[in-house]
């Protein structure tokens, strides 16, 4: 072990710096701000969020390693910094009226949120598993509060607690892997860790392969994977609305961007030694995910098993292992990011006070009362599909292209299957958007935050799949580390 | 660039102009019926006419693709906007644009209900199918191929009848599920030409380039033949993936039915002529006794069932499977006048079951039902409509003199050529098609006029006549004189066969290697790496 002062480039970590400052003083400046006006709040929190995300301009192009090989700075931290600032603001953007008719609009909740995207914002930079371990907790801590925050709803309040205990015991499996593997190596870096495994034979070594196994369990913990989804329906249903969005779409790809550093960094494998036992968990994931997707009624559950059959197709791109494999998880997680926050956002707009308005029926008859926003829906129900020109069509191309590459016919062809499968529900929506009539009393609840929100993840969602060349360039020069 | 002789994008801005009238529409307000109503109708004519600029710009003694439009879109995989036409892409084209604007005047009364997002609907239907008819790159196609299934949901299940929400989703399920295997061999062809010891060594989406590959006949041919059979022969569709069409033909509104008919049931049939004869001509060689008994069964099956049925849409709707078995039947004789004898008949058969399915909903608008049992002596009431109506049967029968005997002719020489049993059962087809047809003109039109419903029955008016009248030229004009059409095709046709008798003479000579001879499976893992470190993907 090195005793010297390490070598700390502060710069490598600005964008937390601020981000993290910022949030303290909201905290402070929460007691200060009366009940009425707790909105500016949020209009804070989102300066803090374009403050953080302005000062990623300096860092581009450079690649940092810092804080003793604790985190680096690279095209693929940035990719994910900036993805979750968009997702953190636009979560923002929809929470404010709906916190007001929850009556929880405590400054505390715009707090927690950018504390939880720091704890995101560190994830991807994570080269340590100190580093990696640490980010994911201060994300996951932030999350438990927030999960709970209806604390007068004993749904939100039952949430709360799955997700803390389902949260907690993945938080102790990864430890115990961590510990594995340090124990094995000698070191929590993870390129010493790669530099140490490249000379070892995994299947040989029983404490790799404890590491390996519990690594995954916890990943799968955390990214909802079969067989350790079982929080997530209750959870994203019990959830304030807005925190079941943040979850889906910003917990899901930090985690993805965590697991890439460790499994293909750290373990350095490729994809001949470990796939069986992704494939087995990618099929079962989206399998199980639409087929429970199907028989919902709840808005918030349909979406949250269809969240976790998305998870199944993103482990697509991790079991081909090649650089259009993890191009494509890039790819489809800010697609997907965009069009589940948009789906998310119209579950929103239905919620008034005293009505929840996250059941499918509550959607009967929204065309004619508000054709953009069914229109917007249909959008995001073909995305979430796969049909073009959208996001979701170009991010399961490259899963696909993906698995194709890789030899994975099998694979791609139970992809598509469930692709099929995954029209029935989507549309079941559309259907009762489209073809039943409005009850009376159907109003949405608009803000300023909202229409942006729903303007905002549509046209991205539209032109994405139109013009994805940028998206796609980023991507592929982004995982260029894992080669 | 453009390549043709107007200097602009033609072929871009009549695929785009109806969805621009879309986007007009939508901006409208909805009280405003006629001037929406006007709209729709307009642009669609514009486009139309448009279209007509297409013949008189082509020249037909060329086999190249026309009218092309090159653009860079997304090189990083090498996908570019493509867009040209050859003959058969052309007739398709006219047939679209005209039966369109035809399906958008029939609704005028027809649809009371959401006008604004009908006319929506039906314009962006209209892009979609057109986009598919002219994309020359794999992308561009299959978004077009699946953006038409939206509207046509929308368009069964807002509009429709009797079980809409059911055939609705049935429709959008069963073709979604089918093109969604074609989307995998799409993907798995794009990977074969990049690798260099089989393709180009390029990672190109081009449909042009892709059709010059000469695929190992196992696994490849093999495989990949099934995987786009999948999305067009739902499409199409062919006996056994039928069950949707009498589902949604019964249940859309008459002018989805004309649509439907008219067109999109031909993108499955174009399919096969577009993309397996030419990219896996062995396959096809191999599979013709698959597909031609599937073809032969439909034909037969859709036949029997026709004349089983009571309702009259249904009876039409078998009536397609039946006419949609002698196109498959034609193509996959591989030769000459069967392709020929398919094509034409693909648009025979829009037109003529497009004037039927016409037929049926202006009766049906005036009588709300279509039951059979319901009419009888209707000729004496509507001599007009009668008259329409028996031109329409006969041109679906295949009478000589109208343009269903020309296709079916050509189909059942190229059957003949091919296989004299096929187009012994093939004829079996025609004898019940001129059964059913008879049969239902006989029930509906003679006999007694005895129910005092329909004794108040109006003989058609102005606007149905102005649109029945221009298909009911074409029947003539291809029935007596079908040359021009033809001779658009020869050179497109020649050139698939062409490519067909090469894909024979592999197959025989077993000169396409198996892949077990082009490399082991420890050879595919090498090329997996290789193409990973490709460096088109890491620029």
């Amino acid at each position: 072990m090195e005793a010297s002062v390490p070598d700390i480039q502060l710069i490598a970590i600005l964008p937390e710096i601020i981000l993290a400052f910022l949030a303290c003083a909201l905290f402070a400046a929460d007691s200060f701000v009366p009940k009425a006006h707790k909105r500016q709040l949020g209009y804070y929190a989102i300066g803090a969020l374009v403050l953080s995300g302005l000062s990623t301009i300096p860092l581009w192009g450079r690649e940092i390693s810092t804080f003793s090989g604790m985190v680096s700075l690279d095209y693929y931290a940035l990719f994910f910094k900036l993805v979750f600032l968009t997702i953190s603001t636009i979560i923002i953007l929809i929470s404010s009226r709906y916190i007001e008719i929850e009556r929880i609009n405590l400054g505390e909740y715009y707090g927690l949120i950018l504390f939880a995207t720091v704890g995101m914002m560190f994830m991807p930079m994570a080269t340590d598993l100190l580093s990696f371990y640490l980010s994911l907790e201060l994300m996951s801590m932030s999350f438990y509060v927030l999960v709970a925050f209806m604390r007068k709803d004993p749904k939100s309040v039952e949430a709360g607690i799955k997700y803390f205990l389902a949260g907690v015991f993945a938080s102790g499996v990864i430890l115990y892997g961590i510990a594995f593997l340090y124990g094995a190596s000698g070191t929590t870096n993870l390129n010493a860790i790669a530099t140490f495994i490249a000379t070892q034979e995994i299947g040989k070594s029983p404490s790799l392969m404890m590491s390996f196994v519990l690594l995954v369990t916890g990943f799968g913990f955390k990214i909802a994977a079969v067989p350790f989804h079982m929080w997530a329906p209750d959870v994203y249903e019990g959830s304030p609305t807005p925190i079941t969005a943040f979850l889906s779409a910003g917990s899901k790809a930090a985690a993805f961007s965590v697991m890439l550093r460790v499994l293909i960094n750290g373990f350095g494998l490729t994809s001949g030694s470990w796939w069986p036992i992704l494939w087995i968990v990618a099929v079962l994931t989206m399998t199980l995910g639409n087929l429970v997707a199907m028989v919902q009624t709840s808005m918030k559950r349909l979406l949250a098993y269809s969240s976790i059959a998305h998870a199944g197709y993103i482990l697509m791109g991790l079991i081909a292992a090649t650089q259009l494999g993890f191009a494509a998880i890039l790819i489809y997680l800010v697609g997907y990011a965009f069009m589940t926050l948009g789906a998310f956002t119209l579950v929103i707009l239905l919620c008034r006070t005293n009505h929840r308005g996250d059941q499918i029926s509550d959607f009967r008859g929204l065309a004619r009362i508000h054709p953009f926003v069914a229109g917007t829906f249909i959008l995001f129900a073909l995305s979430l599909i796969g049909i073009p020109p959208t996001a979701g069509f170009v991010g399961k191309l490259f899963l696909f292209n993906a698995a194709i590459q890789g030899g994975f016919y099998w694979l791609s062809i139970i992809g598509v299957l469930n692709s099929a499968i995954s029209l029935y529900y989507y549309f079941k929506v559309v259907k009762v958007m489209y073809m039943e009539e409005p009850p009376d009393d159907l109003r949405l609840s608009f803000s300023p935050g909202m229409k942006i929100a729903v303007g905002v993840t549509a046209f991205i969602t539209l032109f994405l799949g139109l013009y994805p060349e940028p998206l796609i360039k980023a991507a592929l020069t982004s995982v260029k580390i894992f080669l | 660039m453009e390549t043709n002789v107007y200097g602009f994008p033609l072929l871009s801005l009549i695929a785009y102009l109806p969805l621009l009238g879309a986007i007009a529409i939508l901006f409208m307000k909805n009280v405003e019926k006629k001037v929406i109503m006007q709209s729709a109708f307009g642009v669609s004519i514009v486009t139309m006419l448009f279209s007509f600029l297409l013949i008189l710009g082509f020249d037909s003694t060329k086999s190249d693709m026309q009218f092309m439009e090159t653009r860079e879109w997304i090189p990083s995989i090498g996908v570019n906007y493509v867009v040209g036409i050859d003959g058969i892409s052309l007739l398709l084209i006219i047939l679209t644009t005209t039966i369109s604007a035809i399906a958008i005047v029939s609704s005028f009364t027809a649809i009371q209900d959401r006008i604004k997002e009908y006319y929506v609907t039906i314009l962006l239907l209209e892009t979609g199918m057109l986009g598919v008819f002219i994309s020359l790159d794999f992308f561009l196609f299959y978004i077009f191929w699946e953006v038409m299934l939206v509207p046509m949901y929308f368009m069964i299940g807002i509009w429709g009848g009797g079980r809409r929400l059911y055939s609705a989703i049935k429709f959008f399920l069963y073709t979604l599920f089918g093109s969604l295997f074609m989307l995998l061999g799409i993907l798995a062809v794009y990977f074969l030409n990049a690798d260099p010891a089989i393709g180009t060594g390029q990672y190109t989406f081009s449909i042009l380039a892709l059709q010059k590959m000469n695929l190992p006949m196992h696994p490849y041919q093999y495989w990949l033949f099934l995987a786009f059979f999948l999305g067009f022969a739902i499409k199409v569709p062919m006996f056994p993936f039928h069950t949707w069409l009498p589902d949604a033909h019964t249940d859309a509104p008459t002018a989805g039915s004309v649509i439907l008919a008219g067109v999109m049931l031909k993108m499955g049939t174009y399919g096969f002529v577009r993309f397996c004869l030419p990219m896996f001509p062995a396959a096809s060689h191999y599979f013709v006794p698959l597909m031609a008994g599937l073809a032969l069964v439909g034909i037969v099956y859709g036949a029997l069932v026709a004349l089983a049925q009571r309702d009259v849409k249904r009876l039409v709707a078998y009536s397609s499977v039946s006419h949609l078995g002698f196109v498959m039947l034609g193509i996959f004789a591989l030769n000459t006048h069967g392709i020929t004898g398919s094509i034409l008949q693909m648009v025979n058969h829009g037109i003529s079951t497009g004037a039927l399915f016409l037929i049926v909903g202006m009766i049906y608008e005036r009588r709300h039902t279509r039951l059979i049992a319901d009419f009888g002596g209707l000729s004496t009431r509507m001599p007009i409509f009668a008259a329409f109506f028996a031109v329409s049967m006969f041109s679906s029968m295949g009478l000589p003199g109208l343009n269903g005997f020309v296709g079916e002719f050509l189909i059942l020489v190229g059957a003949f050529e091919y296989n004299k049993i096929y187009a012994g059962i093939a004829v079996i087809g025609v004898i019940l098609g001129a059964a059913y047809m008879l049969w239902l003109f006989q029930r509906m039109m003679f006999g007694p006029l005895d129910n005092p419903e329909n004794q108040k029955l109006k003989d058609m008016n102005r606007r149905e006549i102005a649109y029945m009248a221009p298909l009911v030229v074409l029947m003539f004009w291809i029935g007596l004189f079908p040359k021009p059409f033809i001779r658009v095709l020869e050179p497109a046709v020649a050139k698939i066969v062409q490519r067909l008798s090469v894909g024979k003479l592999a197959l025989e000579q077993g000169s396409i290697p198996s892949v077990e001879e082009v490399k082991s499976e420890s050879e595919r893992t090498k090329l997996a790496a290789r193409l990973d470190g490709d460096t088109k993907l890491e620029e």
